[in-house]
């Protein structure tokens, strides 16, 4: 079976993930061109699945134009909007169609969204989401019904090492491990003593830590992620230094700051890996990766 | 247990009394007098509004509890009432609503929205304790219910949204899964947290939900 980023793991090359976010609508142009211009520089490129409850393209549908591309996909899913049934059958057409890494989430609440009216649906976490995907693996779907034909999926999920309190997230983190998760897409991390202190605990088990760089493009927004995002704690000193950027510099200093972080954490070993978070900036992924010094 | 409600707009309640000029009110001695949504202060603030919006109120009762079989007694004392008018506008929980549709022969509207079963952990502060899936795992969570404190219903821990142990979609309230760990840390078993459920079966009471009691249930009462 072809599962290349799962072999990418498994060498132990320190790899690189971005993601891509699908348009509030069909014009795709946009999302395409990411497509295009990422998915030789990265191991491989995750599609949102209506990030912060809000209606778009499905990451399905990103993840066969990135397929279809001859990229490499990480097909985002969450518990929130389907049921056991519609989730397995995306599963299942997803595998039919060449996707194999799937990102296991809970998914956002749905008041935090555009359609604060609807019903998150939740009739899974991301726990039983790798549970299930186990079961297809084995042949069976949740009903417990035989199922023609084989599926393997390289499955991932993600932890947030800033989490306050950090012992319920860790709790659920080993029973992420114990459902087979085999690499972890983390919120992202700024405070590399904090992350150090996280990856010394997650290094007992066996799964690979991508550590999540999300790119900092002003001070203001590195105030408003700390005031305002769970699980991001972004230290003064990095505000500090985006402040005292010369005015119109601070996207830049943002990418020197990812640059920088990623640099560390490869060359200290300190993690498996970076997934590329750079919202709205997909175009500046290369340049973080020329500031990190890594050649994908 | 009460049922906890909210008085519908009162353009609402109109809007359901479009074809009724003659209504009986019947309010609740029981959850919704504790909520002061159908107690004898809102059922008569009520009598005087639809007056006012020139309705004839052929009487009102506030029946102990509405949701229970005595409620046949209460309308019965009230029947010529009743019998006279053409709605009967409900200050009760749906329960309430649901028992008196039972009795009345005539159309039942409800005067409140319905909205958890809960619990008074304090004067005045009302929660939901219950879900009623029919799979209590309370044992495993230091008889904190996940499926109605966390938002999303989730079992197997906190997700990305807990933020200082409050929930992201509301900042006043508690993130259900610090409360459980906290608690579990208190009675020294930690290790709970740990334990992977797998997803509840949507089925266990497939509704419409009914239970029958059988005869040898019964006896066991007796």
């Amino acid at each position: 079976m072809d599962l290349k980023f799962k072999s990418l793991l498994d060498s132990g090359k320190f790899v690189v993930t971005a993601e891509v976010a699908p348009p509030k609508g069909i014009e795709l142009e946009q999302m395409n061109h990411h497509i295009e211009l990422l998915k030789g520089k990265v191991d491989a490129l995750n599609v949102t699945d209506h990030q912060s409850s809000v209606m778009r393209f499905p990451s399905l549908g990103g993840c066969l134009a990135i397929k279809e591309g001859g990229g490499e996909a990480i097909l985002q899913m969450t518990c929130r909007d389907r049921n056991q049934i519609a989730l397995q059958s995306d599963l299942l057409f997803a595998y039919s169609r060449g996707i194999r890494n799937v990102l296991c989430l809970t998914g956002d609440a749905m008041p935090v969204g555009d359609h604060p009216q609807a019903r998150g649906v939740f009739e899974m976490d991301s726990v039983q989401l790798l549970h299930c995907i186990n079961r297809l693996e084995e042949g069976y779907d949740m009903g417990g019904n035989e199922l023609k034909g084989e599926v393997s999926f390289c499955k991932g999920a993600i932890v947030t090492p800033e989490a306050d309190p950090l012992e319920p997230q860790l709790s659920k983190f080993e029973k992420k491990v114990e459902a087979g998760v085999e690499f972890i897409q983390t919120q992202a991390i700024y405070d590399l003593d904090n992350f150090a202190a996280f990856m010394e605990h997650a290094r007992q088990f066996s799964v690979k830590i991508i550590a999540g760089i999300v790119l900092l493009t002003s001070a203001k927004m590195a105030r408003y992620m700390n005031n305002n995002v769970p699980g991001i704690f972004v230290p003064q000193h990095l505000i500090d230094e985006l402040a005292d950027a010369p005015k119109g510099t601070a996207l830049q200093k943002g990418i020197e700051i990812a640059g920088r972080m990623i640099a560390t954490l490869h060359n200290d070993a300190l993690c498996d890996g970076v997934h590329i978070m750079a919202i709205n900036k997909e175009e500046v992924v290369p340049d973080i990766l020329e500031a990190a010094g890594l050649q994908s | 247990m009460k049922s906890i409600t909210r008085l519908k707009p009162y353009a609402e309640i109109m809007q359901q009394l479009e074809d009724c000029n003659r209504v009986f009110i019947v309010g609740c001695g029981t959850c919704a007098t504790v909520v002061q949504t159908g107690g004898v202060e809102q059922v008569e603030a009520m009598k005087e509004q639809l007056q006012d919006s020139g309705m004839l109120v052929t009487g009102w009762t506030v029946i102990p509890t509405a949701c229970d079989e005595m409620t046949s007694a209460s309308t019965a004392e009230h029947e010529s009432a009743i019998q006279s008018a053409n709605g009967i506008l409900v200050m009760a929980c749906a329960l309430g609503v649901q028992r008196l549709n039972l009795y009345t022969g005539k159309r039942v509207l409800p005067a409140l929205d319905t909205l958890f079963m809960g619990l008074e952990e304090s004067p005045g502060y009302f929660v939901e304790a219950c879900d009623q899936c029919g799979e209590c795992i309370l044992g495993y969570t230091a008889g904190i219910c996940p499926v109605t404190a966390c938002h999303k219903g989730l079992l197997n821990g906190p997700c990305g949204g807990t933020n200082k142990g409050k929930c992201e979609v509301d900042q006043e309230k508690d993130c259900a899964f610090t409360l459980i760990y906290q608690k579990l840390r208190d009675l020294g078993r930690p290790d709970l947290m740990k334990h992977y459920h797998p997803p509840k079966n949507a089925q266990a009471c497939p509704r419409p939900k009914v239970k029958i009691l059988e005869a040898k249930e019964t006896e066991q009462w007796i």
